[in-house]
C-alpha cells in the first residue's frame, strides 16, 4: 500500500526521480466522533496525470479531499505538494499551494454573476472594478485555452448545472490551481455534459494540470484516468495503473470481501403475489426522475433483496412503496387495491393494508429519540384501539406490551422508560423491527436492517427476518451491505440510477457479478467478452 | 397647501433619520447573514449612553462617541452569541432588547436620580440645526426659496449624514471587495469559506458597522431630535427599521424610500392631531398614531411573498460534520 507502482517499471521509476509528485499524502487519518473516516491514507500522484479515486459512498473519499482542500484538518499525517511539505489549515492555504476543488455541491453564490463568483476571494484590490476587468480578460483566455466558454455576465442560478460546474472549474483555474480535485463531478450532469467535462479534463492535463477525480462510477475511471486508487471503509486498499486493471477487479476491490455472514435457512417456497409494482416512477422537486419505471413483484414466503450502491433510487423506492412519498407514475397493486398517483394512500393507510415498514434511517424516520422506549414502540400504531381509551392512552397496556417485546427480542437494557436515544444502535433497531413485525403484517419493507448494529444483534435480526418469511410473509430488503443481501435474499434485484438493471436468483449471485451490476457495467462487460 | 406639504416633508426628514441609520445598520447585518432584531436595543442603549456622556462632558460629539461605543459593544455580544457560539439570532436579539430596556433606566436613576431620565441638554451638548448658506437670502424666492430654506436647510448634521449614508452604503455593498464578500456570506457562507475567507471575521466586521450606524441613530434621538434620554425613547424604531429593510428588499435605495414612507406617515400622524375632518369630526390621536404600524403590517403582508432575503440569513454557519 502507499507505493502505487512497482520499482521495476522503468518509466515510472524515472518520473519518480526527475519529477516530484504533484501531491503526496502521508499517513492521513481523520476521525469524526466514533467514525474513523480516513485511516493511514498514503497516496502519490504524479504531476500532469488524471488520477481516479474510487470507492462506495461512505468510503471516505470526500473526507480525504476535504482534508487536501483544507476544509478539515487531518488528525495525523501530512501533505506534500511538488515535493515540499505544506501545512494546509484552511482553504486559503490550499489555494496558495495551487490546489483547486470542484465540490459535489457547488460552492457558488447563486444570485451572483459568473464574474462575481470567480473573483470572490481573489478580487485583486479593495475595489471591485480592477478585479472584474482583469477577470474578464483572463476568463476569455481560459475559455479559449480549455474550451470553457461561458457568458461571464450571466447570473449563476440561471445557468444549467453543467455550466455552473464550469464556473467552479474556472474559479479554481483563475486562482492558478495546478492540482484540480473534482468530487463526484458527473452526479448532476447529463451524459453529454459529462463527456464535455472529460474533454475539458484532458485539455487541462495536456497543459500540465494534475486532476484528481473522485467517483464511484467505474466507467468514468476506465475512460478518463491514468491511475486509480481504491478506497474502502476509510482506507486506501489498492493503487493501479488504469490500463493494467479492469472493471471487475476494481468492483471487487471497491466492495471488498468480508467475513461471510451465514444465515441458516431452507429454500423459499414463494406462493401468491402480495404486492406488485407496475411501471413505478417518481420525479423529485427539480423534475429529475429518481425512480425509473420500476416493475417488481413480492410473493408470500420470499425475501427479495435490493442491491445497489446507495443513492441509486433504493430510498425513493421504499418511500413510494410505503406511502411516505407519492408516486409520479405507475401503480401499486396490494390486497385487491390499486394505488396510483390519482388514488394515493399515505403511510398510515398502507399500514392498514398490512404492510409494515422499517425505515432505512431509524433516527430520522424510525424513532423519536426523545421518546421513552414504550412510546417509541407504538409509533405508527398509536391510534390503534389497543392503546387508546376514550380520552387517554392506556399507558399500562403500552408498558406491559413493551416489557414483553423487550424480553422476546432481547432488548438491553429491558427498560421501557429509557429514552430511545440512550439505547445502542442495535437495540434501537430491535425496538423498531419488533414494533413492525409484532403487528403481524403480510408485507414487510425493511431498509438497512443492520446498519450500525453489532454482530450479535445482526444474527438475531437476520433470524427474525427469516422466521417471518417462513411464516408466509413477503419481505423486501434494501441494504447496501452485499453480504447481507446475499445471505438473506431468495431473489436479488440490482438498482442503478433509479432503475432496475438486473435480477438474479440468490443461488447464482456472487460478489463479482453483483458488483458489476451495481456499477451498471455488467452488460458492457459481457459484450466485451463475447466480442 | 404647498407650505403645509413642505413643512410635513421637513418633519419627515427629521423623523426618518433614525430609521435610515437603523435600517442601513440592519442591511449590513442581514446581508452578512445575521438577523438583527436587536436594532431596537442598540438604538436605545446608544441613546442613553450618548445623552449621559453629553450631559457629563457637555459635548454632543463625545456623546456620539459613547453612543457608538455602547451600540458596538451590544453588537459584539450579539456576534459572540450568534457567530462564535452559533446561537439563535432571534433569541440573542430579543435578550439584548430586554436587557437594554431595563439597564438604561436603572443606570440613569442611579447616576442622575431623575426618574429614569438624563439631564436636559443644551448648547454644545446637542446637535443643533445648521443653516445652509444663503438660506435666509433665498427664503423669499417663490417655490425654490421655500424648498431650500425650509426643507433642505435647518437640519442638524446627523440628518444630512443619514442621507449621505445611503449612496455610501450602496457603494460599499456593490463596488468594493468587502461588499462582494458581505453579500456572498449572507447568501452562501460555504462559498466564502471555500474561497479561503473567514466567515466569522467577515460577519463580525459587518456587525461592527451595524453597531456604529445604530449608535448614530441612538445619539440622534437623545442629543439631536430630543434634548435628553427618556425611558423607552426608541419606541419601536428598531422594529420599524427592520420592516423598512424587508420592505426595501435589503437594497439601500428602496430601503431609504421605505424609511421615508414610514417617516412621512409619522409626520402625517403628528400633523393630523386635533384636525377636524368634515363629516367625521376630530380624528382621535390614537387612530392616527397607529397608522404607520397598520400600514407596515399591511405592506408587509402584501409584499412579504416577494421579499426574499439573503438565503443564509439566521442560519448559524457550521462546516459539514466538523
Amino acid at each position: 500500500m502507499g507505493v502505487p507502482f512497482k520499482a521495476d517499471e522503468l518509466f515510472l521509476d524515472m518520473t519518480n526521480k526527475t519529477m516530484p509528485y504533484a501531491i503526496e499524502l502521508r499517513d492521513i487519518s481523520k476521525r469524526f466522533g466514533a467514525v474513523q473516516a480516513n485511516k493511514d491514507i498514503c497516496l502519490q500522484i504524479p504531476a500532469g496525470t488524471i488520477h481516479g479515486i474510487i470507492g462506495e459512498n461512505g468510503a471516505g473519499k470526500s473526507t480525504l479531499m476535504s482534508i487536501i482542500y483544507g476544509f478539515y484538518e487531518a488528525d495525523t499525517g501530512y501533505i506534500e505538494v511538488d515535493g515540499k511539505r505544506v501545512d494546509i489549515r484552511s482553504s486559503q492555504d490550499a489555494i496558495n499551494a495551487g490546489i483547486g476543488m470542484v465540490h459535489q455541491h457547488f460552492m457558488l453564490v447563486e444570485n451572483f454573476s459568473v464574474l462575481e463568483n470567480v473573483i470572490l476571494g481573489a478580487e485583486g484590490g479593495t475595489l471591485l472594478k480592477g478585479g472584474i476587468n482583469t477577470a474578464r480578460v483572463e476568463l476569455q483566455r481560459l475559455a479559449q485555452e480549455y474550451s470553457l466558454d461561458i457568458d461571464v455576465d450571466a447570473i449563476v442560478e440561471e445557468l444549467p448545472v453543467g455550466l455552473q460546474q464550469r464556473v467552479e472549474i474556472l474559479k479554481a483555474l483563475y486562482r492558478g490551481a495546478r492540482i484540480l480535485i473534482l468530487d463526484e463531478p458527473t452526479g448532476v450532469l447529463t451524459p453529454q455534459e459529462a463527456d464535455h467535462l472529460f474533454r475539458i479534463l484532458k485539455a487541462l492535463k495536456e497543459q500540465g494540470v494534475t486532476v484528481l477525480l473522485i467517483t464511484h462510477k467505474l466507467r468514468e475511471i476506465m475512460a478518463s484516468t491514468d491511475n486509480v486508487s481504491v478506497m474502502r471503509q476509510g482506507q486506501m486498499v489498492a493503487d493501479r495503473e488504469t490500463v493494467k486493471t479492469n472493471k471487475e477487479e476494481l468492483a471487487e476491490l471497491m466492495v471488498g470481501k468480508k467475513v461471510r455472514l451465514t444465515v441458516d435457512k431452507d429454500d423459499a417456497e414463494p406462493s401468491q403475489v402480495l404486492l406488485s409494482a407496475r411501471n413505478l416512477s417518481q420525479f423529485d422537486e427539480q423534475g429529475v426522475k429518481r425512480l425509473k419505471n420500476i416493475n417488481l413483484e413480492l410473493r408470500a414466503g420470499e425475501i427479495v433483496g435490493i442491491a445497489g450502491v446507495s443513492g441509486n433510487g433504493q430510498s425513493e423506492l421504499l418511500n413510494v412503496l410505503s406511502g411516505i412519498e407519492p408516486m409520479s407514475e405507475g401503480e401499486i397493486h396490494i390486497a385487491d387495491q390499486v394505488i396510483t398517483s390519482k388514488n394515493p394512500k399515505d403511510a398510515a393507510q398502507m399500514r392498514d393494508l398490512k404492510m409494515a415498514h422499517v425505515p432505512e434511517d431509524r433516527h430520522k424516520m424510525g424513532l423519536v429519540t426523545g421518546f421513552e422506549a414504550y412510546e417509541a414502540a407504538v409509533l405508527g400504531y398509536h391510534n390503534s384501539k389497543t392503546y387508546n381509551g376514550k380520552i387517554l392512552m392506556h399507558r399500562k397496556v403500552m408498558i406491559d406490551e413493551c416489557n414483553e417485546r423487550m424480553a422476546a427480542w432481547d432488548v438491553r437494557p429491558p427498560n421501557p422508560h429509557l429514552k430511545t436515544a440512550n439505547f445502542s444502535g442495535g437495540n434501537q433497531q430491535k425496538i423498531v423491527i419488533a414494533r413492525e413485525v409484532e403487528q403481524n403484517p403480510d408485507i414487510l419493507l425493511i431498509g438497512q436492517p443492520t446498519r450500525g448494529v453489532d454482530i450479535g444483534a445482526i444474527e438475531n435480526i437476520h433470524e427474525q427476518i427469516v422466521k417471518l418469511r417462513d411464516a408466509g410473509k413477503a419481505i423486501l430488503l434494501v441494504s447496501v451491505e452485499l453480504d447481507e443481501i446475499m445471505a438473506l435474499s431468495d431473489r436479488i434485484i440490482v438498482m442503478f440510477d433509479g432503475a432496475i438493471v438486473g435480477e438474479l436468483d440468490a443461488k447464482d449471485a456472487d460478489e463479482r457479478t453483483l458488483g458489476l451490476m451495481m456499477a451498471n457495467a455488467y452488460n458492457e462487460e459481457k459484450e466485451g467478452e463475447s466480442a | 397647501m404647498f407650505e403645509t406639504l413642505i413643512l410635513m416633508l421637513d418633519a419627515t426628514m427629521r423623523v426618518s433619520t433614525p430609521l435610515i441609520f437603523a435600517a442601513l445598520a440592519g442591511l449590513f447585518s442581514e446581508r452578512a447573514g445575521i438577523v438583527d432584531i436587536g436594532l431596537e436595543g442598540k438604538i436605545l442603549g446608544s441613546a442613553f449612553a450618548a445623552a449621559a456622556a453629553a450631559a457629563i462632558f457637555g459635548s454632543a460629539w463625545i456623546g456620539l462617541g459613547f453612543g457608538i461605543l455602547a451600540s458596538v459593544a451590544l453588537a459584539m455580544i450579539h456576534g459572540f452569541a450568534c457567530i462564535t457560539h452559533r446561537g439563535d439570532h432571534i433569541v440573542s436579539g430579543v435578550a439584548i432588547n430586554t436587557i437594554v430596556a431595563g439597564l438604561t433606566v436603572t443606570l440613569s436613576m442611579y447616576w442622575f436620580s431623575m426618574g429614569g431620565q438624563t439631564p436636559t441638554l443644551s448648547g454644545d451638548a446637542r446637535f443643533l440645526s445648521i443653516t445652509l448658506p444663503f438660506a435666509n437670502a433665498l427664503a423669499d424666492v417663490p417655490v425654490i426659496g421655500l424648498i431650500y430654506s425650509e426643507l433642505l436647510s435647518g437640519h442638524n448634521i446627523l440628518v444630512y449624514l443619514a442621507f449621505a449614508m445611503v449612496p455610501v452604503t450602496s457603494w460599499i455593498i456593490y463596488k468594493t471587495r468587502f461588499g462582494l464578500r458581505l453579500r456572498a456570506v449572507g447568501e452562501n457562507p460555504h462559498a466564502v469559506d471555500t474561497a479561503g475567507i473567514s466567515v466569522a471575521f467577515l460577519r463580525y466586521r459587518a456587525l461592527i458597522i451595524c453597531g456604529i450606524l445604530c449608535g448614530i441613530a441612538g445619539a440622534y434621538l437623545s442629543t439631536a431630535h430630543n434634548a435628553g434620554f427618556l425611558k423607552d425613547m426608541s419606541a419601536g424604531k428598531g422594529y420599524m427599521a427592520l420592516a423598512a429593510l424587508i420592505f426595501g428588499k435589503w437594497r439601500p435605495v428602496p430601503v431609504l424610500l421605505a424609511c421615508l414612507l414610514f417617516g412621512f406617515l409619522d409626520a402625517v400622524a403628528i400633523r393630523m392631531q386635533g384636525v377636524v375632518i368634515p363629516g367625521i369630526g376630530e380624528v382621535p390621536v390614537q387612530a392616527i398614531e397607529v397608522l404607520p404600524y397598520v400600514l407596515t403590517v399591511l405592506l408587509l403582508a402584501g409584499f412579504i411573498g416577494k421579499a426574499i432575503g439573503p438565503k443564509a440569513v439566521g442560519r448559524p454557519y457550521v462546516k459539514e460534520r466538523a
